[in-house]
C-alpha cells in the first residue's frame, strides 16, 4: 500500500511535476524541429529527393525507420492495457507473430518491390499496379481505397497523441484546463495535444521530406526503445519492493511483483485458440502498406534489408515484453485504483501512465510521454509524406497536371527530375487530409484506437493476395486485381456494418475475425476473375518475370 | 516465378506451426520465479525467429538481389 502513500505525496505537488512534464515534452519536439531543419539542408530540389531520399538509405537507418512505422502507441500504451485486461496471451497473439510476418513481408514483398521500383522508376503502389498490369486506370480503383484505409490508422495516431498528453501533463495547468476526472484536470486537453503533435510533424515531413523523416524515426525509435526498458525497471523495483527498507534487486522485485496475479493473467485460460489463429492474419497488412512501400524504396540496394528482416522481431521483443510485464502486473490487486478492476476495458489506456506517474519521477513520466509520442510520431510522419507522394504522383500529375507530363514514372515533362511545384501540390494535399484526420481525432476522441487500428489493418491485409500475385503470377490481369479489390470494399463494409469484430465459423463455437473471410473472398475472386480475363502484354510479363 | 528457396518456406511452415503452444496454454508455472511460461515461450520464439532470419538472409539471399 506504500504506492498509494506515494500517490497522495504526488498529488500535492502536481503543479509542478506536470509543468516538468509539460517541459520535457516540449524540448522533445523542439529536438524533432530541429532535426528537420538539419535534414533540409541535405535536401536536394527535386521529387526524388524529397520523396524517396534518393534511395540512399542504408541498413542501419531503413530497419530504424522501417520499425519506427510498423509501432504505434499500441506498442506500450496498448499492449500494456490489453496485458492488463487479457493477460500473457497478448504477446503472441499481437507481437511475437508480428516478428515473423512483418519481416516475412519485407522479405518477400519489399526487396521485390525495391528492386521493380528502383529499375522501372515507380513512387507509389499505383505506379507499380499499373505498369505491372498494363492498366492505366488503376490509380483509380488502389488510390481512394489506399487513402481511405489510411485515415483510420492516421486516426488512432491523432487520437492517441491528445489522450497520452492530457494523462501525463494532468496537473500542470488546473486553472487553464478543469476537468470533471480529477486524473485529468489541468492536463492539456486532446484538441491541443493533438494538434501540437500534427504540427510539429508537419513541419519537419514538409522541411525535411523522406530523408527528415527516416532520421526523425530513428532518433524516435531510440527514445521509445530505450524509455520502454527505463521504465519498466523502475515500475518492477517500485511495485517489488515493500518500501519499508532499501529497493530490492531486479529478479527479486520482479518474483514479487507476479506473486498476486491472478492465474487468468499468467496463462491464457480464457483466450479463444481460433481467435489466436485468427489473428496472425493481421501482420500481412505491412506487405500493402502505402508508406512502408514509400519506405522501402527508399533503401540504397537489396542487402539493406537484411538488418531489418533479422532485427525486426528482436526490436519487437524489446519493446513489447516490458510492457506486457507491467499490464500483467497491473492485474493484482491493489496495484490499480479499486474501481479499475471493476471495468477493465474502460481503463486500459490509462494503466501506463498510471504507474509511471506514481512511481517514477516528473521527468521520467515526461519523457515516457515523449517515448509514446515517439512511438505515435515515428507511424504519423510516414503517413504525412505518403499520403502526399500518392495524390501528386497518382492523381495531380496524371489527372490534373495532364496525361503527357513525362514519359517515365515520376519525372517531368521535359523527363528531368525538376517537380519541385509537385512537391507543393504534396504538402497542400498533406493539409487537407491532416486537417480531416485531426477534426474527426477530435469528434471521435475517446473511441477505441485499438479497434480502429484493427478494422484498418483488416483492409490491407485483404489487399495482400493482389500483391503478391503481382510479384509471383503471372496469370494475374488488370480485371483480376480491379475485381480482389472490389470484393475487398464489399465484404469488409459488409463485416464493418453488420457484423462487427467478432464472427463466429458457422455451424461451431470457433470465434474468427472478419479479416479472415475478406481475405479468402478477395483472394477466390482475383484468381477466378484473372483466368477468364487478358493478360497483361508479354513484353510487360517478360519484364517483370524473366531472369 | 519463385527466387526464393525451399528451405525459406519450410523454416517460415514451421516456425508458424510453431507460433501456436496449446501445450503451454493453460500452465501457471513460472520460469524463474518471475515469467509465466506462456510468455517465456513466446521470447524464446522471438528469438528463434531472429535467428532463423539470420540464417535465411545469409544462406538463401535470393541470387537476383545479390547483383542488386
Amino acid at each position: 500500500m506504500d504506492f498509494l502513500a506515494q500517490a497522495a505525496a504526488a498529488d500535492s505537488d502536481a503543479f509542478s511535476d506536470g509543468m516538468i512534464r509539460v517541459f520535457v515534452i516540449l524540448v522533445y519536439f523542439a529536438i524533432l524541429l530541429l532535426l528537420g531543419g538539419v535534414a533540409t539542408t541535405f535536401l536536394k530540389k527535386n521529387n526524388k529527393d524529397y520523396l524517396l531520399a534518393s534511395h540512399s538509405i542504408g541498413p542501419v537507418l531503413l530497419l530504424m525507420s522501417l520499425f519506427g512505422t510498423t509501432m504505434t502507441s499500441f506498442a506500450m500504451v496498448g499492449s500494456s492495457g490489453e496485458a492488463f485486461v487479457s493477460g500473457i496471451g497478448v504477446y503472441g497473439k499481437l507481437a511475437s507473430i508480428s516478428g515473423l510476418i512483418h519481416s516475412l513481408c519485407f522479405f518477400v514483398i519489399g526487396t521485390r518491390i525495391w528492386k521493380y521500383g528502383k529499375k522501372f522508376g515507380h513512387t507509389t503502389q499505383v505506379d507499380f499496379f499499373r505498369d505491372r498490369l498494363d492498366s492505366p486506370r488503376m490509380g483509380l480503383f488502389l488510390f481512394p481505397v489506399l487513402i481511405l484505409l489510411l485515415i483510420p490508422y492516421i486516426l488512432g495516431g491523432v487520437i492517441g497523441s491528445g489522450t497520452i498528453i492530457q494523462s501525463l501533463t494532468s496537473g500542470a495547468f488546473p486553472e487553464w484546463f478543469p476537468h470533471a476526472q480529477p486524473a485529468l484536470t489541468g492536463g492539456i486537453p486532446p484538441y491541443l495535444g493533438s494538434l501540437v503533435v500534427c504540427l510539429v510533424v508537419l513541419i519537419y515531413v514538409f522541411f525535411g521530406g523522406m530523408r527528415g523523416t527516416a532520421w526523425a524515426n530513428c532518433f524516435q525509435t531510440i527514445v521509445f526503445m530505450v524509455l520502454g526498458v527505463v521504465t519498466f525497471y523502475l515500475i518492477a523495483i517500485k511495485l517489488g519492493s515493500d518500501g519499508s527498507g532499501p529497493d530490492n534487486d531486479l529478479l527479486t522485485s520482479m518474483q514479487n511483483a507476479i506473486k498476486n496475479v491472478p492465474t487468468t493473467h499468467t496463462t491464457r485460460s480464457e483466450m479463444s485458440h481460433s481467435l489466436f489463429i485468427a489473428y496472425m492474419l493481421i501482420p500481412l497488412s505491412v506487405g500493402t502498406f502505402p508508406h512502408l512501400f514509400q519506405h522501402w524504396l527508399t533503401a540504397k540496394n537489396a542487402a539493406a534489408f537484411k538488418l531489418p528482416i533479422i532485427m525486426h522481431p528482436f526490436f519487437i521483443m524489446i519493446v513489447w515484453v516490458p510492457c506486457i510485464m507491467v499490464g500483467v502486473w497491473a492485474s493484482a490487486p491493489g496495484v490499480l485504483p479499486a474501481e479499475w478492476y471493476a471495468n477493465p476495458s474502460e481503463n486500459q489506456n490509462k494503466v501506463l501512465g498510471y504507474l509511471v506517474t506514481k512511481h517514477t519521477t516528473p521527468v521520467v513520466g515526461g519523457l515516457l510521454a515523449a517515448g509514446v509520442l515517439a512511438a505515435i510520431m515515428s507511424s504519423l510522419d510516414s503517413q504525412f509524406l505518403c499520403v502526399g507522394t500518392m495524390f501528386t504522383n497518382d492523381i495531380y500529375r496524371r489527372f490534373i497536371k495532364g496525361p503527357n507530363t513525362g514519359n517515365k514514372i515520376g519525372l517531368g515533362k521535359d523527363g528531368q527530375d525538376n517537380g519541385e511545384p509537385s512537391v507543393w501540390v504534396a504538402r497542400a494535399f498533406i493539409i487537407v487530409i491532416v486537417a480531416i484526420s485531426y477534426v474527426l481525432g477530435i469528434v471521435l476522441v475517446g473511441k477505441s484506437i485499438f479497434s480502429l487500428s484493427i478494422w484498418c489493418f483488416t483492409g490491407y491485409t485483404g489487399l495482400f493476395p493482389i500483391i503478391l500475385a503481382a510479384l509471383y503470377w503471372r496469370g494475374l490481369t488488370a480485371a483480376g486485381a480491379q475485381a480482389g479489390i472490389l470484393t475487398m470494399i464489399a465484404t469488409w463494409c459488409y463485416f464493418f456494418f453488420a457484423t462487427g469484430e467478432k464472427l463466429y465459423v458457422p455451424g461451431t463455437d470457433w470465434d474468427i475475425l472478419p479479416v479472415v473471410p475478406i481475405t479468402f473472398a478477395t483472394t477466390i475472386v482475383m484468381i477466378a476473375v484473372s483466368l477468364v480475363t487478358p493478360k497483361p502484354t508479354e513484353q510487360t510479363l517478360r519484364r517483370y518475370f524473366e531472369k | 516465378m519463385n527466387p526464393f528457396n525451399k528451405w525459406i518456406w519450410l523454416a517460415i511452415a514451421g516456425l508458424l506451426l510453431l507460433h501456436h503452444d496449446f501445450w503451454f496454454w493453460e500452465n501457471d508455472y513460472l520460469v524463474g520465479g518471475f515469467m509465466p511460461i506462456g510468455l517465456a515461450y513466446h521470447v524464446v520464439y522471438s528469438i528463434v525467429v531472429t535467428i532463423t532470419w539470420v540464417i535465411l538472409t545469409f544462406k538463401f539471399w535470393p541470387q537476383d538481389l545479390i547483383q542488386e
